[in-house]
């Protein structure tokens, strides 16, 4: 399969006959650009890249794949961190132990013939950017999967209104692309992730039919399909039209920066404010390393020599806000804090909302390759886990800063190196496997908004039963019975049902012995990154 | 990897792999998609509180706790789950034989009357461990409050009235008990006070008057009703202690197990008053839920239509994850007429819908 040239060309004068030529891109270039995401991780050339611009030429470039038996994969605006939208025709990484990327310059055909299955074609959602309609008084806006998460805040900001989510990559990454990886953001502590956002979803199943998951109205009827799309990583199908909830925005926000001289201090102050019934709108937290290379790069005039800095934003009403700065203010007064300012307007907001934001793309100033990892942990184990990441980073000679979503122990360690060094790449992988151990360790999951994508597949087993991954992978066979839309990704190979009761055969009883042998469980191994990527950093970009 | 504990286990090893079994909670909601079959063997929950961090804002419970066990245990910390639904909210009296339990109000994924302010249900609900059809127990979600590792079964089995699996524990997301709650009268547009009010926790409009729910800070709940001109009031529930009082008409009608359940889109509520006198029912003005008595009938072009494609899809996760049938049969989550509503009542002549 996949080997025959002349399925290629049916395939792709199929796709040409729906879209013009050059929104079927098959140039080398082009390919090798659609090969990965932000992450380290790097997929194979695509066959194609298609540019569809409407749900229904979606809707015919999927049905087209389907006929042809060939796998796709829906892109957004190439801002993961999983390597959930690199294309893959097998299920390990091609060429991941030589380092060297696989096949960038063979010829098309060629790409196809070494794999079982072929290399899938990319469907990126770029040009499906329009936003359909805007209901103010209803606080409802259909939008196309392309549109970009800032540009939906901005064309609704005339009406007070915002859209809740707000990953650090907002200003480059789609809704489709939150939608498939169930973006968080710093406001979601408050007001929820992405699920909690999408009402209703329009999408092209993975046979090319179209279905509408969910409806405006509150409880509609029959399961929660729309819940099971969202977070699904692309593999259930393609959203083509997403209605989000837009939020009214608050009449008065405050904004406090409490800086403290260690970083227990800072973690107590976030378990302290959370037990004292307050939910603020965001709590983040960025560590000694973290500070230094935001301050070198936007001034906010951030304390170097602090262990750490807390953000603290209240949205309210003007009394209660007062009293809840007030009650911040003496809890972190409680654990030591050395200084807290209230942002006196706007402009100062903006400036530490920079300093946070930017923190991804400055510490390219440190070295010029970073891998940012993507974990969750109890609030109160906060401490040890960071611990546990110093400690790992050190022991692999590698440089680790942590800015991250306090509020609801959201972790994002970002090992930082230099991929022209002999080895380091090895070194950051198993620094990798080693933080995912701590935080499940700890009583965490394995992502909380970068998904799993390749990353975190084959660790799926450390969180979950074969019997679990069993009833995951029944759910995507109901939407993909051919396994086309984005493979080998999210579930582990040798999930599914068949490979479960051959281990019940095999005198390993899964009914509710809750002894079910985890897959890999003991032996799970990181796919490597295959190559460093080292590109410009838009201001604000990547989480 | 978290092993299950030994009441889990336990649930498992009674649902077993066999015949049809029915899992009862506290039986307030027995008849919502329709009456189980009475030949399938009943199966409770485990139930009590396993674990609850306040600094962690979540808690792990099992499945057959009661709404009221969780409120008490919560409560000892200043949080809650918003799980209460109106008709709960208005219940004169609590009998110990009748208590809604967890299990029960996710596995008919009604939401809260605060679902305004907090959310639907299906949001709090953030890790489950339930029984499949071949009894084993199948763990979804995490025990944090972002999450994003793999399928969200979760979601799959908030509304699926126990058809997909038996929910056996669960962890639930919690939030601060607010420092008031005030209910408002006020005969105000309720959908102007929608776009007027910060985070009001419910509007609810019967066609004439609308109340409103605010919680907070005391400061804040007062200037926001003195800015809008709302009075104060009674909460729906409170008025009913003094069993001798009738009812003011000034109050939203009480709600019993008779009235329908309508979820519409919120955005036509303002025409609800084309259809019904009002005071004929009670609206959840900017959620889209909608009370009606039994014998009024909600007209089929309000209600939402169902996707065609969408419902054979539903059709195929039952048949893979129940291919025999044996979970809660009789029970029915979608309407084979392409109906919206999934509340059971007689069949009210089409004349009673008011004009």
């Amino acid at each position: 399969m996949g080997s025959d040239p002349k399925k290629l060309d049916l395939l792709l004068s199929d796709l040409r006959s729906i879209l013009e030529a050059d929104r079927v891109r098959t140039d080398y270039l082009e390919r090798a650009l659609y090969s990965k995401d932000a992450s380290l991780y790097s997929g194979e050339d695509p066959t194609a890249v298609c540019f569809p611009e409407t749900t229904q030429e979606l809707a015919d470039v999927v049905r087209i794949c389907s006929e042809h038996n060939w796998p796709f994969v829906a892109r957004g605006s190439g801002t993961g961190l999983a390597g959930g939208a690199a294309p893959l025709s097998q299920p390990s990484v091609p060429n991941a132990d030589s380092g060297q990327k696989a096949a960038t310059d063979t010829p098309i055909a060629d790409t196809t013939t070494s794999y079982n299955s072929p290399v899938p074609v990319v469907i990126t959602t770029t040009k499906m950017n329009q936003i359909l309609s805007v209901d103010g008084p209803n606080r409802i806006a259909w939008v196309q999967p392309g549109v970009l998460n800032l540009d939906l805040t901005r064309h609704v900001s005339h009406l007070g209104l915002h859209y809740a989510p707000d990953p650090s990559s907002q200003q480059v990454c789609s809704i489709g692309g939150n939608v498939a990886t169930n973006s968080g953001g710093p406001h979601c502590l408050a007001y929820g992730v992405t699920s909690a956002h999408v009402i209703a979803l329009k999408v092209v199943l993975p046979d090319g039919s179209i279905a509408t998951l969910g409806n405006e109205s509150p409880e509609p009827t029959g399961y929660d399909l729309r819940g099971a799309f969202v977070g699904s990583e692309g593999t259930l199908g393609i959203a083509a039209e997403i209605a989000v909830r837009l939020t009214p925005n608050p009449p008065a926000i405050k904004t406090l920066l409490a800086v403290f001289d260690s970083v227990s201090d800072g973690a107590a102050t976030v378990s302290g404010i959370i037990a004292a019934g307050l939910v603020p709108s965001a709590l983040e937290m960025m560590d000694n390393a973290a500070i230094g290379i935001v301050e070198a790069f936007t001034q906010a005039g951030l304390p170097t020599d602090a262990a750490a800095v807390l953000l603290v934003e209240l949205d309210g009403l003007p009394e209660g806000l007062a009293q809840d700065e007030q009650l911040i203010r003496q809890v972190a007064a409680s654990h030591s804090v050395r200084e807290i300012r209230t942002a006196a307007d706007a402009q100062e907001r903006e400036l530490f909302w920079k300093a946070r934001k930017s923190a991804f793309g400055a510490v390219s100033r440190l070295a010029p390759d970073y891998y940012l990892h993507d974990t969750v942990v109890p609030r109160t184990r906060l401490v040890e886990v960071l611990d546990a990441v110093y400690e790992i980073a050190n022991r692999h000679g590698l440089k680790v800063c942590n800015v991250f979503h306090a509020g609801d122990g959201n972790l994002h360690p970002l090992l930082s190196f230099d991929s022209r060094q002999d080895g380091v790449l090895a070194r950051v992988a198993l620094a990798a496997d080693e933080i995912v151990r701590a935080s499940l360790a700890a009583g965490g999951v394995l992502s909380g908004e970068h998904g799993i994508g390749m990353e975190k597949r084959d660790y799926m087993g450390l969180m979950f039963t074969a019997a679990d991954l069993a009833a995951q992978d029944k759910l995507r066979s109901c939407f993909d019975q051919k396994s086309l839309a984005n493979p080998f990704k999210v579930i582990p190979s040798g999930s599914g049902c068949g490979d479960v009761s051959a281990l019940s055969s095999g005198g390993k009883t899964t009914s509710g012995s809750g002894e079910v042998p985890a897959l890999n469980s003991e032996d799970a191994t990181p796919l490597s990154p295959t190559v460093a990527i080292n590109k410009p950093v838009p201001e604000g970009a990547w989480i | 990897m978290k092993q299950p504990n030994q009441d889990l286990l336990n649930f498992a090893a009674e649902i077993g792999a066999e015949d049809e079994i029915v899992v009862r909670g506290g039986k307030t909601q027995w008849e919502v998609g329709g009456l189980p079959s009475s030949s399938a063997r009943e199966v409770k929950a485990p139930a009590g509180v396993r674990s609850f961090e306040p600094e962690d804002m979540v808690v792990r419970c099992g499945a057959g706790t009661t709404l009221e066990e969780l409120a008490q245990v919560l409560g000892e910390s200043g949080q809650m789950v918003p799980l209460e639904r109106l008709s709960e909210a208005q219940s004169d009296s609590k009998p110990t034989s009748a208590q809604p339990t967890i299990g029960g109000t996710l596995a008919v994924g009604h939401s809260g009357y605060r679902r305004l302010r907090y959310g639907p249900i299906r949001d709090l609900l953030l890790e489950t461990t339930f029984v499949d059809s071949e009894g084993q127990l199948i763990r979804s979600g995490g025990p944090t409050v972002k999450n994003v590792s793999g399928y969200d079964l979760c979601r799959l089995m908030v509304g699926s009235l126990g058809t997909l699996g038996c929910l056996g524990e669960v962890v639930l997301r919690c939030h601060p008990i607010p420092k008031r709650s005030q209910w408002f009268a006020t005969n105000a547009n309720p959908f102007a006070l929608l776009g007027l009010l910060w985070q009001p926790s419910s509007i609810l409009w019967n066609g004439r008057q609308t109340w409103v729910l605010l919680e907070g800070h005391p400061e804040d709940i007062s200037s926001q009703a003195e800015a809008n001109g709302l009075e104060d009031c009674a909460p729906p529930h409170n008025q009913a202690t003094q069993p001798h009082q009738q009812r003011p008409t000034s109050y939203p009608q009480k709600l019993t197990a008779s009235w329908q359940r309508f979820s519409l889109n919120p955005a036509i509520l303002p025409s609800l008053t084309d259809h019904f006198k009002a005071e004929s029912f009670v609206a959840e003005v900017g959620v889209g839920v909608v009370h009606l008595p039994s014998d009024l009938r909600m007209p089929r072009e309000l209600l939402p239509i169902d996707d065609a494609r969408s419902l054979t899809l539903q059709r195929k996760i039952k048949s893979r994850f129940d291919p025999r049938g044996r979970l809660n049969p009789g029970r029915k989550v979608w309407d084979e007429n392409n109906l919206a509503a999934t509340a059971s009542s007689a069949a009210a002549p089409a004349s009673a819908a008011v004009n």
